[in-house]
């Protein structure tokens, strides 16, 4: 497939939502659509996969979970068991309504941070990282959608222009 | 329109005959004098080897030394032990009673919020709620009857009510401003009545605002105000409730978020209950304007308040245990000792399965996965509220037997008998309300 990309500018989303159906429909490779907000349904008209970041999220609330365990346990059961006012320090389950505050903060914390790297790093960002978007409308009140040109270019051209297109441009795909 | 089928109709008067049967069992066969008692607990430390009692481990080595402890089972524990048992089928009923009642209360609090906060996923669901709060009058009736039966002395749960009790009592005799029999049946009277009067008052609205022209909302906006301020009277009413009808089971003790725990165990039974009542009705064919987005919303909801409820159980359960105060601290002591089981048990139905089962996305959308919790939350909750009743009025002569179990056929019974002939009062599709288009497109 070569690289030349077509894109293909709407100024509604709407619109933009029936030109993604009409060109996944014809069999045409979406490459990637640019949109200045987050359209509803728009992940499934393009038929991506669901994310799994909530799954990540559970292990990571396992993870941090875990880990308060075993601190609390180390450190005021195993390590240094001292009477402090009182409470029962001979085994874990006996003093355990006093970790749980320390079990559920380390728990969402794991979960919460975790997921939010990961999301980072899945997604590509960081600081000084260099904005990739083709048009700086498109985060403004544009949308951009490029198709990948396998074929006669031409045609592809002609046939988008018939969704309803605003402006359209022929490129070279970078990324 | 609904027709209530005649086998569910059988069903629920089987219920009701077995439970009532159940029920009968249960109260003649209570012991019917301190001599009994002392039979019977005699009988059962020879047979077992084994007292009843508190002291179950402190004599666990030996048959020699619980030959010790039948000596020591005085006429006092003798006394102590057929008071238990002469309360154990009438807390059998009440807890029933009042598990059944807080099911419909709540979901006529769930049914106001949704009218207050003008929610536009739930209106289909309207006529389940609204049949499931068909059970609240009678309900209401049935508890305030058991409660002037309490006055009356036919037994012995509300110990406060026991001029006997209270005349040696100094901490009772502080409270007896709030705590005397009249006081209380008064109160009882005021939250049953405002309670099932916004029920009626509601119904009304919604079935004229069925009938009424296009365009004019009238009985709507009635509603909605009439909704906010019920929900205003029903969070003080609930709070008193709470510490009327359970707290002062045990009168020595208090703790401040006890209305809040309760109002956490009714709101997810109520859901539940919606939720399941919404199930058999779609399976039966009766409700296809509900999607499994609705469902959705109400697993989040069962989800959800099953979380809520975990956290006030254990801030209220950290807070003593943490502070371990005497005067507080007896009410779990009670409930370690010999409730250990139920008490502990609970938390497992009520917030680990509810939990791991509910959190997936995809399951929440699946019914026989909600059935099945919705199941085990129900039964959850049942053990709550016994774990909150019985270690008051039966102490250590508790067990899980033809007393309980009859109770809660009996009141199913009629739970089920009155809310599926409500249901087959009025379309199951409240079609007047103005965001009935938006809850009948939900989608999520």
């Amino acid at each position: 497939m070569s690289n030349r990309v077509i894109q293909a500018m709407y100024n509604d989303d709407d619109i933009l939502m029936d030109a993604v159906k009409e060109v996944r429909a014809a069999n045409h490779h979406i490459a990637e659509v640019y949109t200045p907000f987050p359209v509803h349904g728009l992940d499934k008209a393009m038929g991506l996969k669901g994310t799994r970041i909530a799954i990540t999220a559970f292990l990571y609330g396992c993870v941090g979970f875990s880990f308060a365990v075993w601190m609390m346990n180390y450190m005021m059961i195993e390590q240094w068991p001292q009477d402090i006012g009182g409470k029962p320090s001979f085994s874990f389950f006996l003093n355990m309504p006093a970790f749980v505050p320390i079990m559920f903060e380390l728990s969402v914390f794991f979960a919460a941070h975790l997921m939010v790297i990961t999301f980072y790093m899945r997604s590509r960002l960081w600081p000084f990282k260099e904005a990739e978007n083709p048009d700086p409308r498109t985060t403004d009140d544009m949308f951009v959608m490029e198709v990948y040109v396998d074929g006669n270019e031409d045609e592809l051209v002609s046939f988008l222009e018939n969704t309803g297109t605003v402006e359209i441009k022929v490129t070279e795909k970078h990324n | 329109m609904y027709t209530f089928s005649s086998k569910l109709k059988q069903f629920s008067f089987a219920l009701m005959i077995i439970g009532f049967l159940g029920v009968a069992y249960g109260f003649f066969s209570t012991p019917n004098s301190v001599e009994d008692v002392k039979v019977m607990l005699a009988n059962s430390h020879e047979t077992h080897g084994e007292s009843a009692t508190q002291e179950k481990e402190a004599h666990a080595t030996e048959t020699t030394e619980s030959q010790e402890n039948v000596a020591h089972s005085d006429d006092a524990h003798a006394e102590h032990a057929y008071h238990y048992l002469k309360n154990k089928p009438w807390s059998a009923l009440y807890v029933a009673l009042f598990f059944f009642f807080m099911i419909s209360l709540a979901t006529l609090a769930f049914y106001a919020i949704q009218h207050a906060a003008q929610a536009g996923w739930s209106i289909v669901l309207f006529r389940v709620m609204e049949a499931i709060t068909a059970y609240l009058p009678v309900g209401g009736v049935l508890l305030f009857v058991f409660f002037v039966l309490s006055s009356l002395h036919l037994n012995h749960l509300f110990i406060w009510m026991d001029p006997e009790v209270v005349a040696h009592d100094e901490l009772i005799q502080n409270k007896t401003g709030y705590l005397n029999v009249p006081f209380f049946l008064a109160r009882a009277a005021i939250y049953i009545g405002g309670w099932i009067w916004y029920r009626q008052h509601a119904r009304k609205l919604t079935l004229a605002q069925d009938n009424a022209t296009s365009g004019d909302i009238s009985n709507y906006t009635k509603l909605f105000k009439r909704s906010a301020a019920f929900l205003v009277f029903f969070l003080v009413t609930e709070s008193m409730m709470s510490w009327d009808w359970i707290m002062s089971l045990d009168p020595h003790w208090f703790s401040t978020l006890f209305g809040w725990y309760v109002f956490a165990s009714m709101i997810v039974s109520a859901v539940t209950t919606i939720a399941l009542v919404s199930i058999y009705l779609k399976g039966k064919g009766y409700l296809e304007f509900v999607n499994n987005s609705h469902l959705h919303d109400l697993a989040k909801f069962m989800f959800g308040f099953s979380i809520f409820w975990t956290y006030l159980w254990f801030s209220q359960f950290m807070l003593i245990w943490y502070a371990n105060i005497p005067e507080e601290v007896t009410y779990f002591v009670s409930r370690f000792g010999d409730y250990k089981l139920p008490f502990l048990g609970m938390l497992v139905l009520n917030f680990l399965f509810p939990l791991l089962v509910l959190m997936n996305s995809d399951f929440k959308r699946v019914n026989w996965f909600i059935v099945c919790t919705g199941i085990i939350i129900l039964i959850g909750h049942y053990i709550d509220i016994f774990v909150m009743i019985m270690p008051a009025t039966v102490g250590d002569q508790w067990y899980f037997g033809i007393s309980e179990i009859s109770s809660v056929l009996l009141i199913l019974g009629l739970f089920i008998y009155f809310v599926f002939s409500a249901l087959t009062k009025a379309p199951l599709l409240a079609k007047g309300n103005p965001f009935i288009k938006e809850s009948e497109h939900f989608h999520y």
